[in-house]
């Protein structure tokens, strides 16, 4: 990524008309909206609707799949990611994910924090590290259960801690942005909620966006809500409605949006 | 219609009224299944048989070539010199080279194969690894004997050419690890291609999500993620390597020599018994006898190097339950 200094736009990501293909069927079409800095942003909406595709789209995550393609602009400080001479590694390292199923690798759980950190030049010493590790676990609220364990591996955490310690990890490589995908969906609800009070907590630090199935949830946790639907006769994903939280759950613009966040389907 | 209608409800009936009747739970017969069984369980047997009758035959050619009043144990382990026409029977000359002649293959064994491993796993298109897979497949496929050609009429010239026609002989290790090396690239690289697939996707995209590029995601998360399993592959090529005979038996030369210099030419275990097996020994001379001695210490190292191998890959199977 080329040298783009801080600005001060009240946006973190802003897509102009942005369709996504994979091969020729077009799985997004015609997403322009901004993402404010500082929020909680939910993308929500029924199965296939493409909102985790969207998702994958702000750091270039779709790379990996072969055959997908992004047309259109995702800016992040003004600049369009998708621009031939953008590199989806830096990306990423601005732009931190967050995956569905709690993925630590199968590393000490010190090793699991500090491998963002040392992929990406890591000059300090070990006390720095030491120090960098805690305070990634700390803004992860899961200090407090590992600081006496962080040799042992991080799959013997149990599921909702596991999650933390992804989070900690995304946040260790001092991210702008966190991506979420359904971040709770695989975890008991006591977890989740810890999760939410964390995410409501790194607000303050970081951007979020998170896909969610759980409406309460995005109703909950989220400042802005985008709700997607899958064109029927396409079968591409679209964005019907986005606004601030509690204008889409109560008061809605649209009908389909009516419908779907007083359950009617989906 | 009706008359159609009719008939079937009737037979209907009929059916639902005979079965109660003919209903006949008794055991029968079932002479074709118990054959097969039979001969199934044959089958199983035999290979347990053969294991069995090989290891029967190595202990008691071996006890009686020990038996002998020429050769004792000890001097068999701890002798330098390898000459039955003497009565010399060190095997530390063969173990040696066999030992120089396994290093070497797997020095160029272990990075090639590996470096294949993460290729196909990581990097190539669906379309390199369909033109790839069956390449590797093939040269697994090839008999070694064209290996040992390969090794003494293409090697070693250039080996030559290299180092100086008075430094390489003719016959030398080098060029027979060299070449068993690439026999067992194979086995390393597709053992280890099927442990890096075994790790989940889910890993790549937690590491490509921090910001790491496909060879950082594939050498620091991936191949760490498989090392059992790769170690347990890199023991069965290991054991592959200590048993070739055709390679070195072309290409190393046919006189025991206790040397590091892999310049050099030296006879290994298998080499030997092959050479000597060929040869006009009369049957019970302790000559004869030796290479059962031979084979049942070549036996032992293979059957470490198979316990080694499984334990590495059960606990490799844990990691992911």
């Amino acid at each position: 990524m080329s040298t783009t200094t801080m600005n001060d736009s009240k946006y973190a990501i802003e897509t102009r008309a942005m369709n996504i293909y994979y091969g020729a069927f077009r799985a997004v079409k015609d997403v322009t909206f901004s993402i404010e800095r500082n929020k909680i942003t939910a993308l929500i909406g029924p199965s296939g609707c493409g909102k985790s595709t969207v998702l994958r789209s702000f750091n270039r995550m779709n790379d990996l799949i072969p055959g997908a393609r992004t047309e259109g602009e995702v800016l992040y400080h003004g600049q369009n990611l998708y621009d031939p001479d953008v590199d989806a590694v830096q990306v990423r390292r601005q732009i931190g994910m967050v995956f569905q199923k709690p993925n630590p690798f199968p590393k000490s759980i010190y090793d699991n924090i500090a491998y963002g950190p040392r992929i990406n030049g890591w000059k300090g010493t070990r006390a720095e590290m030491d120090e960098l590790v805690e305070r990634a676990l700390v803004g992860a609220a899961l200090w407090d259960e590992v600081k006496d364990k962080l040799n042992q591996s991080g799959l013997s955490l149990s599921g909702g801690q596991q999650q933390r310690l992804c989070i900690a990890r995304a946040i260790a490589v001092q991210p702008e942005v966190i991506l979420m995908d359904e971040p709770c969906s695989a975890l008991d609800p006591i977890s989740t909620l810890k999760i939410e009070e964390l995410m409501l907590e790194l607000r303050q630090r970081y951007t979020i966006v998170i896909v969610t199935h759980n409406m309460q949830q995005a109703a909950r946790v989220s400042d802005y809500t985008a709700f997607f639907l899958m064109d029927k006769e396409d079968r591409a994903g679209e964005l019907v409605e986005y606004d601030v939280t509690s204008k889409v759950f109560q008061n809605p613009a649209d009908k389909r949006t009516e419908e779907y966040v007083s359950g009617r389907f989906g | 219609m009706a008359d159609q209608a009719q008939a079937k409800a009737e037979q209907g009936a009929a059916l639902a009224v005979s079965i109660p009747q003919t209903i006949d739970l008794r055991k029968r017969p079932r002479i074709g299944e118990s054959i097969i069984q039979t001969v199934l369980f044959i089958c199983g047997f035999i290979s347990i048989f053969t294991t069995i009758g090989i290891v029967y035959v190595l202990f008691q050619e071996s006890l009686s070539f020990f038996a002998d009043p020429a050769v004792t144990l000890f001097e068999f382990f701890t002798g330098t010199v390898w000459q039955p026409r003497i009565g010399e029977f060190g095997i530390l000359p063969l173990l040696n080279a066999t030992l120089v002649i396994s290093s070497i293959a797997m020095l160029v064994a272990v990075p090639l194969g590996l470096g294949m491993a993460i290729y196909l796993s990581e990097y190539a298109s669906e379309r390199a690894r369909a033109i790839l897979k069956p390449v590797i497949e093939l040269l697994a496929g090839i008999p070694t004997v064209v290996y040992g050609y390969f090794a003494l009429t293409f090697v070693t010239p250039i080996l030559r050419g290299i180092f100086g026609n008075d430094v390489v002989s003719v016959y030398n290790m080098l060029s027979a690890g060299m070449v068993v090396g690439v026999l067992i690239t194979p086995i390393i690289a597709t053992l280890s291609e099927d442990a890096l697939s075994a790790v989940p996707g889910s890993l790549r995209q937690a590491s490509f999500g921090l910001g790491s590029t496909r060879w950082e995601t594939a050498i620091k998360v991936v191949v760490p993620a498989a090392l059992s399993g790769i170690f347990a592959g890199g023991i069965v090529a290991m054991s592959r390597a200590v048993g070739e005979t055709m390679v070195v038996a072309l290409a190393a030369g046919a006189s025991p020599n206790l040397t590091w210099n892999p310049f050099e030419p030296a006879e290994t275990m298998t080499g030997h018994i092959a050479r000597i097996s060929g040869g006009d020994l009369s049957y019970g001379s302790i000559d004869y006898r030796s290479i059962f001695a031979i084979g049942l210490v070549l036996f032992f190292i293979t059957l470490a190097l198979n316990i080694a191998s499984r334990r590495i890959v059960r606990r490799f199977r844990e990691v992911y339950d």
